[in-house]
């Protein structure tokens, strides 16, 4: 690699975008691993030259990164190869690198000005690059705080905004005490994120340097239920409620109850479960092996059931989706630097998905009380915008398994929310204020129960926020030292 | 005395921005004697300048002229005798020439007071005369302030002095003056002398003998006379500035005015002169609120009275260039460095002439800013003066023709008879002490042990400390590193959109509070690196001694070459016997806000008391900063202890030295220098440069050592832009200058310890500067950072968490969605966002709101059609930005009847009269493709004094985007950079100015002629100054906006928002009662109506935009322009990205009507139906209430919105608050009308026509009106060579051919003043001396400074000596010339110029490309060439010898040059004494060139 060609300011004129490569679609349909092949040091290097520093960074601000990843400076480092640094940079906005580099959608990318004229900087594999790097070098270690404040601060629910709340808090010297009413820690990304995104060896292995830095975990730890809110107010300066928006959307049709009608998330879980080498109650195994599939939601959540069932061998899998289907560029409504507008393939597309755009279900039918057809409507829009049934273009397909991927109602309600009688807002999160206080005086709110189901990126962000207004209501409190 | 018409200081304006600038001279006899006729001719030499004086609202009152005699005795003693009163012999009595109240019991009063202080000094009050005027003679303002003016005649206590005594009572007259000047209010002397007398006032120069008829009376005689007609930048009438003074007259400007006066108040405390026993009463020796010529006049005087002799009290107060002067000799050095270890030069532009009455002189500046020329009479007249030909002299009665030289300094001897020059006088002057000696003995040794010694710095805590001093990790990428990989500044563009200091959320370092002055118009800023002769960094250290004095231990000083302390030099400084005392500026974290105020207080007196015990050095150390202690602002340090010690009379005794964590950038350092450190050791920056350097954080890895020394560089570098930018040149003289005004900082805090800052706009005080140290403290010690990284910054570089931004993704991104799709709704999101940004911090404006009014339906207010005529776009030029950009920019202006401004590079012929011909034509220092064509192609002509991103600053476009077009535009050769220089070089003063403005209105009769100025304190001014300039435009430009690229600090530091600058021009304007004549434009970061119509009400009529166009193409603030790497297709010149631009003529049309649309809609609300009823209703706005910031709530906007009255005596249409008559430009009078005339059958048949006219000096710009019209009808092709001959008699006024266009031949026989063929365009020019002259010819000064200053094509045959800085900026013309003065050939880029004689120094500075030959005979040429950029050889025989040939035959031919025939005659010799000079760079783009070429050949 010649330096000069790095160095040279106008790099992204003369380099292209990179990204990672894909294993073949049946090598990586035989295992349940993480598939790309990571970019060599010297294309990640010059993927950080393609970065043209720009004066306003879209990547960034409003228009780009939640968390406000200084995505210049460490793309610089990078270019440079000062990967020490750039694990430092990148760890000052940004608690779990690891996490965002393998699953956010990047809108840093899509509000990249190369964008404008070419294809965007490759900033979400530099982004995971570094904090790989970091691990892998050892660079990564626990930061404990150097003294203790005598607060002490309730987490509560484990997923990205949960962690990123306790470890801000931990570092910022209070006692944090995380409580997950799962058996393992990490929420969503422990059991909704297929193990073929993200190597729960990944995740693992920042909760240990949470575990390192102080940070005490719950598992089992269901508050509202086997741990008393009362107890929580009690001990606890504050409280932090980081539950998510777990309740799944459902589907009102007729035969919704049939067997082989079941959850995305019930299903992701119960893959993850064995990958983790759990056993599952063959009565409540979920399959797709041999089964014909539909997965109903075409977001994210169903192509992560498409990509689990294919490699659980299901004879096919469809995946249909209400909405037209989208332009394959950017939509001149939502120009640059706007989160496009714009048909998005994943890779379970290409190991063998077929979408189906406009469809509407309308019900379920078969015997033995299982689902063995799925009956469906051609939709369109109509005046208004709303998608209506199109006369005549009912339909039915044979299916034995029918996945929901619809996305999400809310935060439970029952148990923790209204032990604590929380108000809640018309979208049935968490009403919280600008400082992530809830209606009840110490206690806090972040990441999807209150801000509605979002990305992990925003959850991180919301985490650090959450954490910075807790500290300075703790500040106002009497230390408790013991 | 102050004129009772003078407006005190109010709103925007302080009378301390005056400046003056003018024309002056004097007539001696050689041998002294006596006569009338010398007074009626220095009446005449002084009528013919009188265009060098201004006139303001009211025609009759000049800015003011005067005259110097010796005591006319005859005529005094007949008067007097008439009423029956004897005079003693001449000498022995002493006349007042005395300004009293026009009231009688005031002027009684006066006169018995002042007769009580003679009688007190053991003389009398022999009688008072009443001094005949005839007040029809002036105007009406003058007449409304005149004094009683009255003589005061004063007689010694005994009589018939003998030499001794005489010079003893005039010292006595002295001491009775400075008394009155102190305790007798409402009265001014403008002498009182045994031996001088000077009649002055608010006259014209043409009126002078008319009003005082004393000087018509035959008996009137002297054997010199010094005369003075003023331009001063305000009209508020001042009988008592009116020059001359007491001893000298001024052209110029005194730059470090301020330090000077500071560093003569601290030199009181150690003064004392046996001839002036009891000086301390007459402290203080400078009275305040005066012009800086008064100023200097009462240094001059002090230093004559107390005993130097005039010459050496001028070369001490404006010592020649010596610091960098290696040809001079040691005697000569130790002299000027003796001296400066004393007093520092008074620097600044200045021709000064000055006189005892005995004896008759005058000094020019070091960097020759001012013209000064004379001629010796055969009848033994000297007559010197601001141009040649003022006054008449026929050719045999020439003797000896001459100009003063940068440094240079004349004497009449009129013992001798002659005239006595620099190097006999000084040369006098350095014998007479052992200087060296001294120097060598006395000098305190620096002696550094470990030179390259750099500390390891302990990572952890450097962050911490860093943290406490407010660093942030974008100044460690973006300052700090590439000064210390480069050693420069670092570059920027896109100007400032971050919000001032007292408007920021985020805690600020008390220097951002700061913004850097910088010379517009009244003075020229300097170019630091072309022009390094003439500046030093070099400082003295240590106390400072009495002085009136001159003895060895004056020298026992510290010096340094430049100001900033290593490691080892701070060590060494601290251990020599200087004494230092090292003084913590630290204070107690844990006492809170008022421990700050505390701690000042007690570090004032413990300075004192050092000082007091001996210490001769005062280190201000803020080391040790920890958990407990926070740095005191080291600015806060330095400035209270300099002002402590001042107030406290004990300054002179001790240096300054500051050891700082918090200094880092040159601005910093700046300040710290700027208000009293004489050196700075930064050792945090010191110490990050090093742990930088280590890590290999920055781009490249290299060690410490050499990484703090280029850090060091680039600071250095950066002080020596800061000085000049200012037009300073010594460091030493800048320390002290306090050339910085507040924004935005408590009044009460800049009055005790930044005394005598402007500071306009009330704010912050010293409880939130505490605040702010504070949480930089606790954020470094105090909190748990969760990543223990420094702040991010965001103050160059728009940051998520860092400071906010006027333009940030929101803004930039709905304004190009609004513009692109065309929709009002879009657009208005992005008005309001863009609003919001504005109240919520950014901008002044954000913290006004309208006051309520009857509102009106929206469809009675004017349409936008009408509105988008006032809008224009920047200046931005064809180079700096693409075609693409450029052109579509100027196809959308003029689909809305807008105008679009071409910038300084030119503009594509093949554009003029298209629909992408820019309206506005600039006129920059660069002269870039400038040619009569591109000037007549124009409705406007801009002249651009400044830029709002470097105020005071020249440009580069770099070689890599000056391809084929833009090198054929801007006639140059591409690939080869081009420098614009700082200044404008035939801009020096503010009468320059006026020329400019006359040479462009003769070309271009049609045209309005416009100023650029940047807003700074004192821009109204300025603008007054402008106006009478007779500018029909005046641009006011913000600080923020900028599209170019400039370094970081002038970025951030120099000039203040539009709004104040805005407001302040027009209250001023106003208050002279000249707003009446020009329009007043604003421009800097303009976006939303709401920003259009604010900017009305406080007075502009016109709107400028850039920023926000280039958005809308497509920009999406890069800041890159420096780089050409602009990824949209503007700020570059590569082919590939200019293919990306994507911008379009409709999105900025839609822009523009959607701006007006806004506009509409806010007058619909205030009730306007025209923009004309809203101009400078600044009542219709007001403060927004801030509750709860208490810094916000401290900022006071009330002086930006004071509504100034406008002069009484103006005429109603001079009244109004917009422009509402137009100048008076004097075009009828020109010269050039006659020659159109007579050239008819040429212009309109092709017939050639020869004309034979004499001239004088006030025929200005001769041909240039005529060459405007050949441009108009034949383009810049112009017409076949000698199509018309104009042969001319006389001396020549300035901008003898300027402009002049192909087929006009002007030959003058005579001589010529400066700007000889300005712009020349293809015409030529033949100049020689009077036939009959008797001196020899090529020895002989004949045309002035500055020929053919941008000069693209033509010819120039002068047969005899140029002046300055000959052929500046040339750029295709060839010229043959007999010798030249200094800074010839500077930044020129093309042409040819051939030299017959001797040059001055600096010959080929910053000069990229085209080619000289310099006969050099002595072969001493080379140590005179600048040969930074340019290489010499000897002349070849080729086709550069035939080329010279050639040149040399037709100069012998066309000028009769008696050389040239001479050379030609011995040619095969001759040739080898030439020397050729050729820029490098441009030799190798020739060579490329013609290899491509032949290789294209070859291929056929």
């Amino acid at each position: 690699m010649a330096e000069s060609k790095l160095d040279d300011a106008r790099a992204f004129v003369t380099l292209r975008r990179a990204a990672p490569q894909r294993e073949p679609v049946d090598e990586r349909l035989r295992h349940w691993k993480e598939f790309y092949q990571p970019l060599p040091e010297t294309a990640l290097r010059e993927q950080g030259a393609r970065c043209m520093d720009c004066g306003v960074p879209f990547c960034h601000g409003d228009t780009g990164c939640p968390v406000h990843n200084v995505i210049p400076e460490w793309n610089e480092l990078v270019q440079i190869g000062n990967w020490h640094e750039a694990v430092d940079s990148l760890h000052a906005t940004n608690n779990f690198p690891e996490f965002t580099g393998r699953l956010c959608p990047a809108p840093c990318e899509s509000a990249c000005v190369l964008g404008i004229i070419d294809q965007p900087v490759a900033i979400r594999n530099i982004e995971q690059a570094i904090a790989d790097r970091g691990f892998e070098e050892g660079w990564i270690a626990a930061r404990p705080p150097t003294f203790e404040s005598g607060h002490r601060v309730a987490v509560i629910g484990s997923g990205p905004a949960g962690l990123a709340a306790a470890q801000q808090l931990r570092r910022m010297g209070h006692a944090v005490d995380v409580f997950e009413k799962s058996d393992r820690i990490g929420g969503l990304l422990r059991y909704g994120i297929p193990e073929f995104k993200l190597e729960k060896r990944v995740l693992d292995r920042r909760i240990e340097q949470l575990r390192a830095e102080g940070v005490r975990f719950h598992t089992n730890a269901n508050v509202g239920e086997s741990v008393k809110v009362d107890e929580l107010r009690r001990i606890y300066g504050a409280i932090c409620v980081a539950i998510g928006a777990g309740v799944p959307r459902d589907l009102k049709a007729p035969g919704r109850i049939l067997l082989g009608i079941d959850t995305a998330m019930n299903f992701l879980e119960q893959q993850n479960r064995r990958d983790a080498g759990d056993t599952i109650d063959p009565r409540e195994e979920i399959n797709a092996r041999g089964r014909n599939v539909v997965i109903i939601g075409g977001g994210d959540t169903g192509s992560d059931c498409a990509g689990t069932c294919l490699r659980q061998g299901a004879a096919s899998v469809r995946q249909f989706e209400l909405l037209p289907e989208p332009p394959h560029d950017r939509s001149p409504s939502t120009p640059w630097p706007m989160w496009p507008m714009q048909l998005r393939s994943s890779h379970a597309h290409e190991e063998g998905t077929e979408r189906e755009w406009c469809v509407s279900t309308t019900a379920f039918s078969g015997t033995a009380a299982r689902v063995e057809r799925l009956h469906a409507v051609r939709v369109a829009p109509d005046e208004t915008g709303r998608m209506t049934p199109v006369a005549g273009s009912e339909w039915v397909i044979e299916t034995d398994l029918v996945l929901l991927a619809m996305g999400f109602t809310g935060p439970a309600r029952e148990g923790l929310l209204s032990q604590l009688k929380l108000k809640l807002t018309d979208r049935s999160t968490v009403r919280v204020d600008g400082t992530h206080s809830t209606s009840v005086p110490g206690v806090f709110a972040a990441g999807d129960a209150s801000r509605g189901a979002s990305l992990i990126v925003w959850a991180i962000r919301e985490g650090r926020d959450v954490a910075a207004r807790i500290d300075s209501y703790l500040r106002e409190l009497p230390a408790r030292l013991e | 005395m102050k004129s009772l018409a003078e407006p005190v200081s109010q709103g925007l304006y302080d009378p301390s921005f005056e400046h003056d600038a003018c024309g002056m001279g004097f007539i001696a006899h050689l041998r002294g004697e006596r006569s009338h006729a010398v007074v009626t001719n220095a009446l005449r030499l002084l009528a013919n300048l009188d265009h060098r004086s201004a006139v303001g609202s009211d025609a009759g009152s000049s800015d003011g002229s005067g005259i110097l005699l010796q005591l006319p005795h005859a005529f005094l003693r007949s008067t007097m005798a008439k009423r029956g009163i004897g005079l003693p012999s001449a000498g022995n009595y002493g006349i007042g020439m005395f300004f009293l109240p026009r009231d009688e019991e005031s002027r009684n009063n006066v006169e018995r007071e002042v007769e009580a202080i003679a009688r007190a000094n053991g003389c009398r009050a022999l009688a008072w005369r009443r001094v005949p005027v005839n007040e029809h003679q002036i105007g009406m303002s003058a007449e409304r302030s005149r004094p009683c003016i009255r003589q005061l005649f004063i007689v010694p206590q005994g009589v018939d002095l003998d030499v001794h005594e005489a010079s003893r009572f005039e010292r006595t007259l002295y001491v009775i003056r400075r008394l009155i000047e102190k305790s007798v209010s409402s009265t001014y002397i403008a002498s009182l002398s045994s031996r001088t007398i000077v009649y002055k006032g608010l006259v014209r120069p043409t009126h002078l003998a008319q009003f005082y008829t004393d000087l018509a009376d035959p008996l009137v005689e002297s054997g010199l006379a010094v005369v003075h007609s003023r331009f001063s930048t305000n009209t508020f009438p001042s009988w008592s500035r009116a020059h001359p003074y007491r001893y000298l007259c001024h052209n110029g400007e005194i730059n470090t005015l301020r330090g000077n006066l500071r560093s003569m108040s601290i030199h009181e405390e150690q003064m004392s002169s046996p001839r002036l026993p009891d000086i301390g009463e007459l402290f203080p020796l400078i009275d305040e609120g005066q012009s800086d010529s008064a100023s200097l006049d009462n240094a001059l005087e002090l230093l004559v009275q107390s005993g130097r002799s005039l010459p050496h009290a001028m070369m001490m107060l404006i010592p020649e260039a010596w610091e960098a002067d290696t040809t001079m000799s040691p005697k000569r050095r130790a002299f000027f460095e003796f001296h400066a270890s004393m007093m520092d030069a008074w620097d600044g532009p200045a021709a000064v002439a000055f006189t005892d009455g005995r004896q008759v002189g005058a000094v020019l500046d070091r960097n020759g800013l001012r013209p000064g020329r004379y001629v010796v009479t055969d009848d033994d007249f000297v007559i010197l003066a601001s141009e040649a030909g003022a006054f008449p002299v026929a050719p045999e009665n020439v003797r000896a023709k001459g100009r003063l030289r940068p440094g240079g300094i004349l004497l009449v001897n009129t013992t001798q008879g002659r005239i006595v020059e620099g190097e006999e006088l000084k040369s006098d002057l350095d014998s007479l002490h052992p200087y060296q000696r001294w120097i060598t003995e006395q000098r305190i040794p620096l002696v550094e042990r470990d030179p390259d010694q750099t500390r390891e710095p302990d990572e952890d805590s450097l962050v911490q400390i860093q943290k406490a001093f407010g660093y942030t990790s974008e100044e460690l990428r973006m300052v700090l590193s590439p000064m210390y990989t480069t050693g420069e500044e670092p570059t920027g563009s896109m100007g400032n959109d971050t919000p001032l200091a007292a408007l920021s959320e985020r805690p600020q370092l008390l220097f951002s509070y700061f913004r850097q002055l910088f010379a517009q118009v009244t003075n020229p800023a300097i170019d630091p690196i072309r022009e390094q002769l003439v500046m030093s960094l070099g400082m003295n250290l240590g106390p400072k001694g009495n002085l009136l004095d001159a003895t060895p231990e004056h020298a026992r000083q510290v010096r340094l070459e430049h100001p900033i302390l290593t490691t080892s030099s701070f060590d060494a400084l601290a251990d020599t016997s200087l004494r230092p005392t090292v003084l913590p500026t630290l204070f107690d974290a844990g006492a809170g806000v008022s421990g700050l105020e505390n701690a000042v207080n007690a570090l004032c007196i413990s300075a004192e008391t050092a000082a007091r015990s001996g210490s001769g050095l005062l280190i201000l150390s803020d080391k040790g900063v920890g958990a407990a202690s926070a740095p005191i602002p080291s600015l806060l340090a330095v400035a209270a202890v300099h002002n402590h010690l001042i107030r406290e009379r004990i300054r002179s005794r001790v240096s300054i030295v500051v050891e700082t964590g918090e200094a880092r950038d040159v601005t910093h350092v700046a300040l710290l220098i700027g208000f009293g450190a004489s050196a700075v050791y930064p050792y945090l920056a010191l110490d990050a440069v090093s742990d930088l350097a280590r890590c290999g954080l920055g781009p490249a890895q290299m060690d410490a050592a050499q990484a703090r020394s280029l850090y060091t560089k680039a600071l250095n570098k950066g002080l020596l832009k800061v000085m000049s930018k200012m037009g300073i040149s010594t460091l030493s003289s800048y320390c002290g200058a306090q050339t910085f005004e507040a924004i935005g900082l408590s009044r009460d805090l800049v009055q005790r310890h930044f005394t005598g800052t402007a500071t306009r706009i009330d704010g912050p005080g010293l409880d939130i500067i505490a605040t702010d140290t504070l949480r930089r403290h606790a954020r470094a010690f105090h909190t748990v950072d969760s990543d223990g990284r420094l702040d991010v910054g965001g103050n160059y570089h728009y940051r998520a968490d860092g400071e906010s931004h006027h333009w940030d993704p929101r803004t930039i991104s709905t304004l190009q969605h609004a513009t692109r799709s065309g929709r009002y709704e879009t657009f208005k999101e992005f008005s309001n966002a863009a609003n919001e940004a504005s109240r919520t911090g950014c901008t002044v404006r954000g913290l006004l709101e309208f006051v309520d009014r009857e509102s009106i339906p929206l469809d009675e207010v004017e349409p936008t059609s009408e509105i988008v005529r006032r809008f224009v776009t920047g200046a931005m030029s064809f180079g700096s930005i693409s075609r693409e950009a450029h052109e579509t920019i100027a196809i959308a202006m003029n689909q809305i009847g807008g105008r679009s401004n071409t910038g300084e590079g030119g503009e594509e012929a093949a554009r003029f009269g298209t629909d992408r011909n820019s309206a506005i034509k600039q006129v920059a220092s660069g002269r870039f493709g400038v040619t009569t064509e591109y000037l007549v192609s124009a409705s406007e002509l801009q002249i651009k004094i400044a830029q709002g991103a470097k105020p005071g600053e020249g440009g580069q476009l770099p070689g890599h985007k000056v391809d084929e077009t833009i090198a054929r535009t801007r006639f140059s050769t591409p690939g080869v950079s081009l420098i614009s220089p700082p200044p404008h070089h035939d801009i020096y003063s503010i009468e320059d100015l006026a020329q400019l403005v006359y040479d462009l209105k003769n070309v271009n009769p049609a045209a309005a002629i416009s100023v650029k100025l940047v807003a700074e304190a004192g821009v109204g001014t300025v603008a007054v100054g402008v106006a009478k300039a007779h500018a029909d435009l005046i641009t006011i430009s913000g600080d923020s906006g900028g599209t170019g690229a400039s370094p970081l600090s002038s970025i951030k530091h120099a000039g203040i928002p539009w709004e104040i600058g805005l407001a302040e021009a027009q209250q001023t304007l106003l208050l002279n009662g000249l707003r009446g004549r020009v329009r007043l434009q604003t421009d800097g970061q303009l976006k939303t109506g709401r920003d259009v119509v604010i900017a009305a009400l406080l007075g502009a009529e016109e709107f400028g935009f850039a920023t926000a166009p280039l958005i809308v193409e497509g920009c999406v603030m890069m800041r890159k322009c420096h780089l050409n790497t602009c990824p949209v297709g503007i700020a570059t010149q590569d082919p590939v990205l200019r293919e990306k631009f994507s911008g379009r003529p409709e999105h900025l049309v839609n822009f523009f009507f959607f701006v007006a649309e806004e506009v509409r809609e806010l007058m619909s609300q205030l009730g306007f139906h025209s923009m004309n009823d809203m101009i400078g209703r600044a009542d219709l706005l007001r403060q927004v209430a801030h509750g709860e910031d208490a810094k916000r709530r401290s900022v006071d906007l009330s002086a930006l919105l004071h509504i100034a009255e406008p002069a009484s005596v103006a005429s109603r249409e001079d009244r109004g608050r917009r422009k509402m008559r137009e100048q008076e430009h004097g075009l009828e009078k020109a010269l050039d009308h006659q020659l159109i005339a007579l050239s008819e059958p040429a212009l309109t048949r092709g017939e050639r026509v020869n004309v034979d006219l004499p001239v004088t000096n006030v025929n200005r710009a001769v041909g240039t009106m005529l060459s405007g019209e050949i441009a108009r009808r034949f383009g810049h092709a112009g017409l076949p060579d000698d199509s018309i001959t104009v042969r001319l008699n006389g001396s020549a006024g300035q901008s003898f051919g300027a402009f002049a266009a192909k087929g006009v031949t002007l030959e003058l026989h005579g001589e010529a003043n400066d700007y000889v063929g300005k712009g020349l365009s293809g015409g030529r020019l033949v100049i020689r001396h009077p036939k009959g002259s008797k001196f020899l010819p090529n020895e002989t000064v004949l045309i002035g400074n500055t020929a053919l200053y941008g000069a693209t094509c033509g010819e120039a045959f002068f047969c005899g000596v140029a002046g300055e800085r000959f052929a500046v900026r040339n750029s295709g013309a060839t010229a043959v010339v007999e010798g030249v003065g200094d800074h010839a050939c500077e930044y020129m880029t093309g042409g040819t110029v051939v030299v017959l004689g001797r040059t001055g120094r600096n010959f080929a500075a910053g000069m990229s490309g085209g080619l000289a030959f310099v006969l050099d005979t002595s072969r001493d040429f080379e140590a005179r060439c600048n040969k930074g950029l340019v290489e010499l050889s000897a002349v070849a025989e080729n086709s550069d010898a035939m080329l010279l040939k050639e040149l040399l035959e037709r100069h012998a031919r066309l000028t009769g040059s008696a050389r040239a025939r001479h050379l030609l005659t011995r040619w095969d010799t001759a040739m080898h004494e030439f020397t050729r000079v050729i820029p490098t760079e441009y030799r190798r783009a020739l060579r490329a060139a013609r290899e491509q070429l032949e290789e294209a050949e070859r291929r056929g």
